[in-house]
């Protein structure tokens, strides 16, 4: 066994005094390697991180959601409809939720208003998020301004600021009384924006929400399913801007290997031939290339995931930050929870180490197999 | 020393440092554990269906609630513009070619 290590440990030496013999292209080869790597790590932790944590967070979501559509677009929907979804069996509970959006013009945010089912401040006071607290720069105590439907100014007292832990359900949400909702945005009372619904049974969802399609056809149903199933779509490897990052990672994965797989230099040949007519063997010469190949890709690759790890997790995705921010004047605040999916790190290590260390060898086996004589003179 | 022996030590420390990072992972789950569950609670209490990931439209802040045509609703002939846009794809129910916007 020993005889073995010592053998293995021989060839690296010599394999790491060839590659130090093409020092800058080596270099250059992995660095490109421990970019694509990183790139590729990087955005598979963020999309599992945020997806794990949406799964959980929204476990607890309405089971149910019923809103009008009028005209192909979302319309308040009238209170009388939730007296008649009342009677369906097998719903535990359903109300009325009043929320809606308000555009600053002062920070060009936007933000989303919702009435709570208990608010103990009564009217003229919220409740906001971090984002709000931090675009607006204001705090308990503050009052923020806004103008109501008839173009009046609304002076509403702020009374507490959610916690930073929230943000990623709280940063743009402010909580006001039913009352100053109306005032804001006007409206019938005798409307809301939509219904939510709590089912008992979990498995008869399904059936409930037919009939509430059949009782109101000019209503639309949203599941708890579908909610869960859009975030674990986002964000998706299939989907949007991050498969042009993914693509052009693996367009320079692709011309590196093939690169590699295309054939030696002709200095490497020669040194293959030279090895072979002082008694190497060719399994000791594939060996080396072998060891050559892993020592680029097992470096790169554990580089590339480390960087990965603490690009994600330690400086929140700050490379991707203009990307995932886009044109938001409010953007959360939040550090993503290490989840990480080892089958996902595992199909990574398969394939960026084992091609690249494969197509290594091919060409080393064609030129091991020739005659050393032929190609020490070519 | 020998390159190989220095080559097996960078390994093996970045082994080390995965399996520090890994140990990391499992205590900041564990700490963040409480934030997770106040979120959740922030959720269940106030029927919230959607994360504050992108506030720049409404339906890139809340895209379970947006119908298929929310994104071109500005006029006839306008088309997604928001950088949002690109990274959401629309909800699953929507994987036809069509939508009904009846529904």
């Amino acid at each position: 066994m020993s005889g073995w290590i010592d053998k293995q440990k021989n060839i690296l030496d010599f394999t790491f005094s060839s590659i130090l013999r093409r020092k800058g292209k080596n270099i250059a080869l992995l660095l490109v390697y421990t970019l694509i790597v990183f790139l590729l790590a990087s955005v598979m932790f963020l999309t599992y991180s945020i997806k794990r944590e949406a799964s959980t967070i929204l476990k607890d979501s309405p089971d149910m959601i019923v809103q009008k559509i009028s005209a192909g677009r979302h319309d308040p929907i009238p209170l009388s409809y939730m007296e008649k979804v009342k009677g369906i069996r097998g719903i535990s509970s359903a109300k009325g939720r009043l929320w809606g959006y308000y555009y600053d013009p002062i920070t060009g945010a936007n933000y989303t208003l919702m009435v709570p089912d208990q608010f103990s401040h009564g009217p003229g006071g919220i409740e906001i998020g971090q984002g709000v607290s931090r675009v607006r720069t204001t705090f308990p105590g503050d009052a923020l301004d806004f103008r109501t439907w008839e173009g009046k100014v609304m002076n509403l007292e702020v009374k507490r600021v959610f916690s930073p832990e929230s943000e990623l359900v709280s940063s743009d949400l402010i909580l006001v009384s039913g009352e100053d909702f109306r005032t804001l945005f006007g409206g019938s009372r005798d409307h809301v924006t939509d219904l939510v619904l709590r089912v008992r049974n979990p498995k008869e969802i399904p059936t409930i929400a037919v009939k509430i399609a059949e009782l109101l056809p000019d209503t639309r149903i949203i599941l708890r399913e579908e909610i869960l199933r859009t975030y674990d779509a986002v964000f998706s490897w299939r989907g949007g801007i991050l498969i042009l990052i993914l693509a052009g990672a693996v367009l320079a994965f692709i011309i590196l290997a093939w690169d590699k797989a295309s054939g030696l230099s002709q200095e490497e040949r020669k040194e293959i031939g030279i090895l072979k007519a002082i008694g190497w063997e060719t399994s000791d010469v594939l060996l080396m290339k072998f060891w050559e190949g892993m020592a680029v890709s097992l470096s790169a690759f554990l580089a590339g995931i480390i960087l990965a790890y603490i690009h994600v997790f330690f400086f929140s995705s700050s490379l991707f930050e203009p990307v995932l921010k886009g044109w938001a004047v409010l953007y959360p605040q939040f550090r993503l929870v290490p989840f990480i999916d080892a089958s996902q790190v595992v199909a990574l290590f398969f394939l960026t180490v084992v091609p690249y260390t494969v197509a290594t060898l091919i060409p080393s086996w064609r030129a091991a197999t020739v005659d050393p004589d032929s190609v020490m003179r070519a | 020393m020998r390159k190989s022996t220095a080559f097996l030590l960078y390994i093996l420390s970045n082994i080390i440092l995965l399996a520090v990072l890994g140990v990391h992972s499992f205590y900041q789950r564990e700490s963040a554990a409480p934030g997770i569950e106040e979120k959740r609670e922030m959720v269940g209490r106030l029927d919230l269906t959607d994360l504050c990931l992108f506030t720049e439209a409404n339906y890139t802040r809340h895209p379970t609630q947006a119908d298929g045509h929310v994104a071109f609703q500005d006029h006839p002939a306008s088309l997604e513009h928001f950088p949002s846009g690109s990274l959401l794809r629309p909800p699953s129910k929507m994987n036809r070619t069509h939508v009904r916007l009846d529904r």
